[in-house]
């Protein structure tokens, strides 16, 4: 359909002008820089740049910390991904039984989306403290072994993921639940006079329609795992013990802010963009499929 | 379109095959056991606020006390008001709420703007504008921090509101999402406008913008949430105490092992005080938020 518009040369100029200045000032150019930077060495004090063409890159591949921190973040973003989205899916299931008050379940469920990832770390640090935290004390009576996440890396990792997850679980059961209520009650109620048992009507109702939801919160989960953990490491663990929860996102600001290392840093910075660009065109192809359901 | 509306109107009919099942059995268990898995899911999810509500209220002796202590105690208030004075809380949460609203109206008027100019007027470079605000959705700050540090240092914004503000203002998915809902907007009222001799300023202020509140309102709640919890960015571009916002600032209180005593009841009180408006926020505006939510999925 073609829209009725309006005929003026200068004011469509005017009106993009703000998102147009903020988007190439604070968003193209320094991602332009940061392209740049990646095929320079700078000495620590700024003054020499040298062109080294692709040596940044070169070393990060050689390098064991950064080849670490590559898999930490793998292992962090689909930790997330798998619990916060399986867990949605677990609730999203008992959902399907038609019981009432699913508004109240999400309104219960939902609030802890609004806290901040350092806060929720905070919380969940105490919350394993080796000395004072109750999960400690509760696990004490299962079983001797140790759950210090000072000294062993995968219960920092275990307490990151958790934490990270707690916060996103209420997103994805909002979403789960949008798209359970959106499916007729009487798709379900036919199938249930056909004999399908609950399990049945999971399997083969309820979780086919719910598919590209489930597709669309792992792309996202994973999108904000990779990027938006930042806050989360750094209130946290500081990516200890021993580099054990060095993700990406943080390996890069400590490389480039503390030590000073503007070519690495941007190199680093450069592979974490083409990351971000073929998980949002996964997210894309999403949108495509669900339109033509 | 508005899943506010996709959301009610099912739930109403799916309640009826409950109704109708009422009848026939006297009582269902399914229904029970469902109730009580639900529950326990939400007892699970609450347990972590919970358990940091109580450590708010004790006492040191009482935090490090073993078996935990799980019962709120009465030390309430001098946490409190240990936690706001050494922290300067009052400062640190006026910095979060302005951080928060003005980048929330910010993003809001810049992308209900660019929207109006991209469905209302033919110009060109309009596909240039568009996928230049599409790829934005590609550099999140992460990727592009130090570059972009050096930028807010040419400009001499470091630890000031515009620097906290400004770059956070450029929204993709706020910009697609008022696009989408003008497209909604029949033909008839622009030309109806015209007739009338409305130009495009008039014709925004006085049909769009009334029309989108229900959209401004759930962006507002998304937004308002996003900007209170910005973390990397206030970090990097913030060295001053009068400058830090709340996530930030109340990391000094963290007792890390060894060197201080463990308050960690004073640590919770200020979490709980950081954590307060977002939550309130999502708790009283949930209709706002949920649709927020959902229709921003881009």
């Amino acid at each position: 359909m073609r829209r009725s518009v309006f005929r003026n040369r200068g004011l469509p100029y005017l009106l993009v002008l703000p998102q147009v200045a903020v988007t190439l000032v604070f968003f193209f150019w320094p991602a332009w820089e940061s392209l740049r930077l990646s095929f320079f060495r700078t000495s620590a004090f700024g003054d020499r740049v040298t062109f080294i063409g692709l040596e940044n890159f070169a070393k990060l591949l050689a390098s064991a910390d950064y080849y670490q921190s590559v898999v930490n973040s793998f292992v962090f973003a689909f930790g997330v991904t798998a619990l916060g989205v399986g867990a949605g899916l677990f609730v999203a299931a008992l959902a399907t039984q038609n019981v009432r008050g699913l508004a109240a379940y999400r309104t219960a469920v939902l609030w802890p989306y609004g806290i901040a990832a350092p806060i929720a770390g905070i919380i969940f640090l105490f919350m394993f403290h080796p000395s004072y935290g109750v999960l400690p004390y509760w696990l004490s009576f299962v079983t001797a072994y140790e759950f210090n996440w000072l000294l062993k890396g995968w219960v920092a990792m275990a307490l990151v993921i958790i934490a990270t997850a707690w916060t996103h679980v209420g997103y994805n059961i909002a979403f789960f639940l949008a798209g359970l209520l959106a499916i007729p009650g009487s798709v379900l109620e036919a199938a249930s006079v056909d004999g399908a048992g609950p399990i049945r009507r999971f399997r083969s109702i309820v979780f086919p329609l719910l598919a590209p939801i489930t597709f669309y919160l792992v792309v996202v989960n994973l999108i904000f795992s990779f990027l938006g953990s930042f806050g989360m490491i750094h209130a946290v663990t500081q990516g200890g013990p021993g580099g054990a929860t060095d993700i990406m996102v943080f390996k890069l600001y400590k490389d480039g802010f503390i030590g000073l290392n503007l070519g690495s840093s941007a190199a680093q910075s450069v592979i974490l963009m083409l990351v971000v660009i073929g998980l949002t065109a996964l997210q894309f192809r999403f949108v495509e499929k669900r339109i033509t359901y | 379109m508005s899943a506010d509306g996709a959301v009610a109107a099912p739930a109403r009919v799916a309640t009826l095959p409950v109704a109708l099942e009422r009848r026939r059995r006297p009582f269902d268990w399914g229904s029970l056991v469902v109730h009580l898995l639900l529950l326990a899911c939400v007892a699970v999810i609450a347990f972590p606020l919970y358990y940091a509500f109580v450590i708010s209220t004790q006492t040191v002796d009482q935090v490090i006390a073993r078996p935990p202590v799980l019962r709120p105690s009465d030390h309430t208030v001098q946490n409190y008001v240990d936690a706001w004075t050494r922290a300067k809380m009052g400062r640190l949460l006026w910095n979060s709420a302005v951080v928060a609203v003005l980048s929330a109206v910010g993003k809001i008027v810049i992308s209900m703007l660019s929207a109006f100019a991209i469905v209302y007027f033919d110009f060109r470079g309009k596909t240039v504008v568009f996928w230049m605000i599409f790829i934005t959705l590609m550099l999140p700050v992460e990727v592009r921090i130090l570059s972009t540090y050096e930028v807010i240092g040419n400009l001499g914004w470091l630890d000031s509101y515009s620097g906290l503000t400004v770059p956070l203002m450029a929204s993709a998915t706020a910009t697609f999402l008022f696009r989408q809902f003008y497209l909604t907007i029949p033909n008839e009222m622009v030309e109806a406008a015209q007739l009338d001799g409305a130009g495009p300023m008039r014709f925004l202020w006085s049909f769009l913008v009334p029309l989108s509140w229900a959209n401004i309102a759930a962006l507002f709640v998304v937004l308002f949430i996003f900007g209170w919890n910005q973390y990397l960015w206030p970090l990097m571009i913030t060295n001053t105490e009068a400058m830090r916002v709340v996530v930030i600032g109340l990391q000094d209180l963290i007792p890390r092992t060894g060197t201080h005593v463990p308050e960690w009841n004073v640590m919770m009180a200020a979490a709980m005080m950081a954590l307060l408006p977002p939550v309130a926020v999502i708790l009283f505006m949930q209709r706002w938020f949920v649709k927020g939510l959902v229709e921003s999925e881009k």
